[in-house]
């Protein structure tokens, strides 16, 4: 066992109940793979990383205190606002404003002895691979699509195929209202986050012509506000989504215009959830799906009981009609940007300029890249930055796919700031 | 009308309260009437067990706001306490469970109420139950004695309280929801793309005379008003033509649906820079789904059909509504409209002008509906408001319950038992073709296990036995417990020996929360009426019992 400074000497009664479990084999624990003994020493030697501090990460943070993790790493840049109050249990009014990392690993250490959460107040691009290397498991609750695409990419990328421990599974929960979903990646062994993508299909936007000239839901006139007005009359320097007077600003514009259309409808918290993109949010739900998840690192960090990963990797949840999950496989895929080897199938249209083709990459639910820039074996087609290469390809926007020389067949790889190194695969199939 | 009069007010130009701020998450999925209720309700925790599982539940309760809460606790809080439950720490040893754990929740939101027995006054629960105000729910966590459910179930079955029992142990739980009675709900909140309803195979003369007007000249239109055209107007007046060809009827099979498609797709002009007109593609898309006869949703026809047995019942608004509609709907044989218009390619003008010929279809069938309910008895005390709702969400409203629950008694008990019987029949029928129907195992057995233990007490080491499971199983399944998946199944809770895992205590403290919030809001429809989840596969099973 354990030194005795990580290990009270009340320990083995406090952890009856786990330890039941995580030490005793049961009808469907493998025994191969599975030895009680050293369970729980093991656990302690474990360094586990949660990314997100928010509705998701405070449960997580919980879970794994009770679940007999002792070395817990979280990464969160927010700090604490009063709408996370709700639901986000480790926070209290009088901590508004401070660092959502730090908050929640001083309120973890002190309720549960015995836990070292180390707090990291910043983005997880802030980081490099040898700082994720330290650990042996990763657990994510975060709202951005856009962070989840990049953590999966890195940890991917570090797999080595000679080193058994750079595979860091990687869990992952979301939740929506009454529904979440909780998933398993191993990389480079199952499906990852990129394979997955088309399952999280992006919201349709609106048309820029409606928004300018036949606007017809509140929705409309607030994104007018947002997109046009906004930038024609600048009233402060900068938009902060966060600032009740900007908020004040574009719900005064939008329902100005909604009066002008007959449209009804817009209130200032529709603004707010449209600006925002608010997803709507309740403990009880970030309850089920962050235990799922920490549920299954308790299963991978002590193979007490088979988890999600080896067969079945994905868990759907509604609580909407009565409760209802599914729990299914999703298989890898052979041309997946990230962890796959093959260029994936684009179907252009040969006439599109360079602009189309770059602008559509942002509507593909498998893609969703913002700021692609394009080469073409070898040649570079555009490129985002820096400013002196984005101004000599820039010509080449106006061209269409034929000018560029572009043929069937061929083969395109796509870059975007905000998934690293990862070079999206694409194969030009003309409509 | 009132709509627009209210728009033209000036607005009030505050920001949101600081409450409206703190709850903004939750309050767009159960607006303020759902927050209303929550902190109208009073919710009695029956603590027993290892007791984590009732701690989470009521952790999701008291963040959203509940308005107060009781937790009935016997025990002291032990070591054990400690490695499972977050809302214990190392000053609550061997105090009061029920005193540390309202202490430590009611930390977590400041405008709710909070209390703990047994305490100095009220020393028992049969106390607590007598001299308490009503509880809008209980909940109580297994093992519980005996004689304790007693009194909880015949409190449920006086006071008319719905009943929640949660076990979790191990790697398993279930929890079961208890109602009074039947259950019904307005407030569904289906899918919206479920929700859209046109009437465009029997149109209101308001709407004809709209589309006709705008498609009359069609072909002369120029190219921006023919490419703005609502596809509801297409539609309409396609559907016209197609009737004049077609001795009046309307496309009724897929196959004719699909003809009737190529139509419309190919009506869309193509000699312009985009090689086609994007409210075309519209209509094309919406025809298999909106070019549809009324029909009753099975739902509603639960409604419809339901017996009463308790007169009282009968009586409430929503029943009284319910009949109105039926009237309505034999009258008519389509439902009240609920006259919401999806969004739509179209000039804002036409869109508005479209938009209210079904507000105002709406609100004259929501009228007819009022006035059938005031011509009832008692019905001149039911809110319009309550009117309004039940039209705009007729063709979603459910009915839980419906059969009655558990309303005590040994008649109901025999039932129960005979329920649980023909179930197990049925799961273990399911079982048998499960590989090839790629549907996954049931459930039951852990139910089965699980149960085989509500009452044993957790110091005892004996009743927690794989033996002792199987052969409390046999009582009331018999010969279930010599099937594999039910031996297994007791031998994982005998593993637990009645502790929890705190992740499993914490989803499912999840779930009940989430039904719970169902129940008082009387919003999305509530799970009927048993949830068992299995932490090994990682999911969960609805069954009636
Ligand atoms: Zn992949």
């Amino acid at each position: 066992m354990a030194s005795t400074d990580v290990h009270p000497a009340s320990e083995p009664a406090r952890w009856t109940y786990l330890d039941r479990i995580r030490t005793r084999p049961g009808p469907f624990t493998n025994p191969a793979m599975f030895s009680g003994d050293g369970v729980a020493s093991f656990m302690e030697q474990i360094k586990i990383l949660v990314i997100g501090a928010g509705g998701l990460g405070c449960e997580i943070l919980k879970n794994l205190a009770l679940s007999g993790f002792k070395d817990i790493h979280v990464i969160d840049m927010d700090t604490i606002d009063i709408s996370n109050l709700n639901r986000q249990f480790l926070f209290r009014q009088a901590d508004v404003g401070k660092s959502k990392a730090e908050v929640a690993a001083r309120f973890v250490e002190k309720r549960v002895k015995g836990v070292k959460i180390t707090p990291h107040n910043c983005k997880i691009q802030d980081y490099d691979e040898d700082f994720y290397m330290q650990f042996q498991l990763v657990v994510c609750g975060l709202d951005s699509i856009e962070a989840r695409r990049w953590i999966n990419a890195t940890l991917v990328n570090m797999v080595d195929e000679e080193v058994e421990d750079s595979i860091k599974p990687l869990i992952d929960g979301g939740t929506e209202g009454f529904k979440g979903q909780a998933r398993v990646i191993i990389p480079t062994v199952t499906s990852c986050i990129e394979c997955q993508l088309d399952m999280h299909a992006p919201r349709a936007a609106v048309p820029l012509c409606t928004l300018a000239s036949i606007p017809r839901q509140p929705e409309h006139c607030i994104e007018w506000a947002h997109v046009i007005a906004w930038d024609q009359e600048k009233p402060f320097p900068q938009l902060d989504k966060d600032d009740p007077e900007h908020i004040t600003w574009l719900y005064q514009k939008a329902l100005q215009r909604a009066q002008e259309f007959n449209i009804s409808g817009v209130t200032y918290s529709l603004t707010q959830g449209v600006v925002k993109n608010i997803i709507p949010a309740i403990a009880a739900t970030n309850s089920v799906i962050a235990a799922a998840c920490c549920n299954e690192a308790l299963k991978i960090a002590s193979n007490c009981a088979p988890f999600l990963g080896d067969n079945e990797n994905y868990m759907m949840y509604s609580g909407n009609d009565s409760v209802y999950t599914y729990t299914f496989r999703h298989e890898r895929k052979d041309d997946c940007p990230v962890c796959g080897q093959l260029a994936r199938d684009l179907a252009v249209d040969p006439a599109w300029t360079l602009r189309e083709l770059i602008d559509s990459f942002a509507a593909r639910p498998e893609a969703q890249l913002k700021k692609p820039s394009v080469r073409a074996e070898g040649k570079t087609l555009y490129m985002q930055s820096p400013p002196s290469l984005e101004a000599q390809t820039r010509p080449n926007l106006d061209k269409t796919l034929v000018e560029l020389g572009l043929e069937q067949g061929q083969e395109i790889g796509v870059t975007d700031a905000a998934y690293a190194t990862v070079v999206f695969k694409f194969k030009l199939k003309f409509k | 009308m009132t709509e627009i009069i209210m728009s033209q007010t000036p607005p009030i130009l505050h920001g949101p309260s600081e409450k409206e701020r703190k709850y903004d998450r939750q309050l767009r999925l159960w607006a303020a009437s759902g927050q209303s209720a929550l902190e109208s309700a009073n919710i009695l925790l029956v603590n027993s067990g290892a007791g984590t599982v009732g701690a989470e539940t009521l952790k999701n309760l008291v963040l959203p706001g509940i308005g107060r809460f009781a937790i009935y606790d016997e025990t002291q809080v032990s070591e054990a306490d400690l490695g499972v439950n977050f809302f214990l720490d190392e000053d609550c040893l061997g105090k009061s469970r029920a005193q540390s754990l309202t202490q430590l929740i009611l930390e977590l939101n400041p405008d709710v109420q909070g209390s703990w027995y047994p305490d100095e006054d009220v020393k028992t629960l049969s106390s607590l139950l007598r001299d308490s105000p009503l509880f809008t729910l209980i909940m109580y966590t297994h093992p519980i004695r005996p004689e304790q459910l007693a009194q909880l179930e015949a409190y449920g079955q006086q006071h008319k309280t719905p009943l929640v029992a949660i076990h979790s142990a191990g790697f398993y739980s279930y929890f079961q929801i208890n109602l009074p009675g039947a259950f019904p709900i307005v407030d569904t909140h289906p899918d919206e793309t479920a929700t859209t309803d046109l009437r465009l195979l029997n149109p209101w003369p308001e709407l004809v005379t709209f589309a006709e007007e705008l498609t009359k000249d069609i072909d002369g239109l120029d190219d921006f008003q023919h490419g703005h055209l609502p596809y509801v107007v297409i539609l309409l007046h396609y559907l016209e033509q197609w009737k004049a060809a077609h001795d009046g009827k309307h496309p009724a099979s897929f196959k004719e649906k699909t003809e009737f498609r190529k139509i419309v797709q190919g009506a869309a002009r193509t000699n312009n820079p985009e090689g086609g007109e994007e409210n075309f593609d519209e209509a094309a898309a919406a025809v298999v789904k909106t070019v549809v006869q009324p029909s009753l949703p099975s739902g509603l026809k639960e409604v419809f059909e339901y017996k009463h047995t308790d007169p009282a019942e009968q009586r409430s608004g929503f029943w009284l509504i319910a009949d109105a509609v039926k009237k309505f709907y034999e009258k008519y044989q389509c439902l009240p409209l609920p006259g919401k218009l999806p969004d739509m390619k179209a000039q804002s003008k036409v869109y508005i002008q479209l938009q209210n010929i079904y507000k105002a279809k709406a609100r004259k069938d929501a009228a007819e509906i009022l006035q059938i309910v005031q011509a009832t008895p008692g019905g001149e005390h039911v809110d319009p408001a309550e009117v309004d709702l039940f039209c705009k969400n007729a063709a979603f409203v459910k009915l839980i319950n419906a059969t009655g629950g558990g309303d005590g008694g040994s008649d109901a008990q025999i039932s129960r038992a005979d329920r649980l019987k023909s179930a197990a029949e049925l799961e273990f029928a399911n079982d048998e073709t499960a590989e090839l129907s790629l549907s996954p195992l049931s459930l039951l057995p852990i139910y089965l296990a699980l149960q085989a233990t509500a009452h044993v007490d957790l110091s005892s080491e004996e009743g927690f036995t794989a033996e002792a499971i199987l052969a409390a199983v046999a009582k009331r399944v018999p010969g279930a417990e010599k099937r594999e998946r039910v031996v297994q199944a007791a031998n994982e809770v005998a593993r637990a020996a009645g502790g929890e895992l705190h992740n499993v205590a914490a989803l499912t403290g999840g779930m009940v929360a989430q039904e719970i919030i169902k129940i008082v809001t009387k919003q999305y429809i509530p799970a009927d009426n048993t949830v068992v989840y299995d932490g090994i596969g990682g999911r969960v099973q609805v069954l009636r019992l």
